[in-house]
């Protein structure tokens, strides 16, 4: 069996998990990153999508939408503004998010806040791959 | 001595107002227990950005960063966090007295309110309201949190405000809350809180650009677990000050049924007394 460290995810309303895992995946700003036992310290900012926790028992997948990750050698620490598992996601609510935001990037006027468009597409396309 | 009258009526009014303190004794209650659960349940992510950022910035030490420099010019801006209801003691007294105390004249600052109780008391003694977020104090988000630090943040980077305190009530514990002020911006560094076994930390992306994006969460969180905080000790303060009221309206109530009872027996006394002597008259 693999190693393990601590990993927490901690939401402004609630721990969001709190366990032992052996891997850790999650997309920051600067791309995608997998993150094993005895990484070197590192603090990254999180990027809308997928969160991936391998425990012992297997895989488990939440969307995670923005904060930032402080990553030691022993413990991660997810510090996540949101973050969602996948029974807690409205399919039909992410659908239609993505469908607004679709629309408001491609009708873009000088009014429309593209970078706000953007992050809410990243949000439900974060949330929509994490159902599916 | 007061007619039989005139103490009934007093003392049914007494009892009405009693009613109401302890139903609203009963509510405070229940919504106390509501907002101490929500306060702890933020406790985890406040504690820990806290000691994430001190960190960062005691290791970081000498960076230059715009949110992290006092400026020269500009007004103080206080974040002032109340209720929307009177009836709590103390509370929004506190919290107002804690504000006009500061060592700052009244016109170099701006008040950015949430609770309409201070707003006003503020506004009275001629403090300069620059923003309300009033209807947020009932039952507030973290999104809620989050709008209020991005117009901080705004009047800060274009210099109309030097530095941003938050004047709110600590939660110690049910029977004990504190008004509390802290420091937001410039963020302070406060070289006890430095650890030297730390790791050496790397940033990616560069530590300026991170902390451009970590600073603004900080503040949020802090915002928002002092709206936590705040909402607590709003209910705590209320249960306690209807409690009082409860209780001192039962010492009323009793003292009267006392001056009542006198008053009954003292009217009785004075009718005996005169059909006695009326009957001696005739006889």
């Amino acid at each position: 069996m693999a190693e393990l460290m601590k990993l927490q995810v901690i939401c402004p309303d609630r721990v969001f998990y709190d366990g032992e895992v052996s891997m850790v995946e999650l997309n920051t700003t600067e791309g995608e990153i997998g993150i094993y036992p005895r990484h070197i310290p590192l603090t990254c900012i999180i990027a809308p999508g997928i969160l991936t926790i391998t425990e012992k028992s297997g895989l488990k997948n939440a969307a995670l939408h923005s904060g930032f990750v402080q990553i030691l050698p022993d413990k991660v620490t997810v510090m996540a503004e949101v973050a969602e598992w996948p029974d807690e996601i409205d399919l039909g609510r992410a659908e239609a998010a993505k469908g607004r935001a679709e629309d408001r990037i491609k009708g873009k006027d000088s009014k429309t806040d593209i970078a706000r468009a953007e992050t809410a597409l990243q949000r439900a396309i974060a949330r929509i791959n994490v159902i599916k | 001595m007061a007619s039989m009258r005139d103490i009934k009526r007093r003392k049914s009014s007494i009892q009405s107002t009693q009613q109401i303190t302890k139903a609203m004794k009963l509510t405070s209650t229940v919504k106390l227990q509501k907002a101490k659960a929500r306060a702890e349940q933020s406790k985890p992510y406040f504690d820990f950005m806290y000691e994430t950022v001190h960190a960062m910035l005691a290791k970081s030490g000498n960076i230059d960063h715009p949110y992290l420099k006092a400026k020269e010019s500009g007004k103080t801006a206080v974040v002032v966090i109340t209720s929307n209801r009177g009836l709590a003691g103390g509370y929004n007294n506190n919290i107002v007295k804690l504000v006009t105390g500061f060592d700052v004249p009244p016109k170099d600052m701006v008040i950015y309110t949430a609770g309409s109780k201070g707003r006003d008391a503020l506004s009275r003694r001629g403090y300069e309201i620059k923003a309300d977020y009033s209807d947020i104090v009932e039952d507030p988000q973290y999104s809620d949190a989050d709008i209020i630090c991005k117009d901080l943040l705004e009047a800060f980077e274009q210099g109309e405000i030097k530095e941003i305190y938050l004047a709110y009530t600590f939660f110690k514990n049910t029977v004990s809350h504190e008004p509390r002020r802290i420091k937001l911006l410039p963020v302070e560094m406060d070289s006890e809180t430095t650890k030297s076994d730390n790791v050496p930390m790397n940033y990616e992306p560069e530590e300026e650009e991170a902390l451009d994006m970590i600073i603004p969460k900080y503040l949020t969180s802090i915002v928002y677990g002092a709206l936590m905080q705040a909402v607590a000790s709003e209910n705590g303060a209320r249960m306690q000050a209807m409690d009082s009221a409860t209780s001192n309206a039962e010492e009323m109530i009793d003292s009267l049924s006392l001056l009542y009872n006198r008053a009954r027996q003292g009217s009785i006394t004075q009718e005996l007394t005169e059909i006695i002597a009326g009957a001696e008259a005739i006889s």
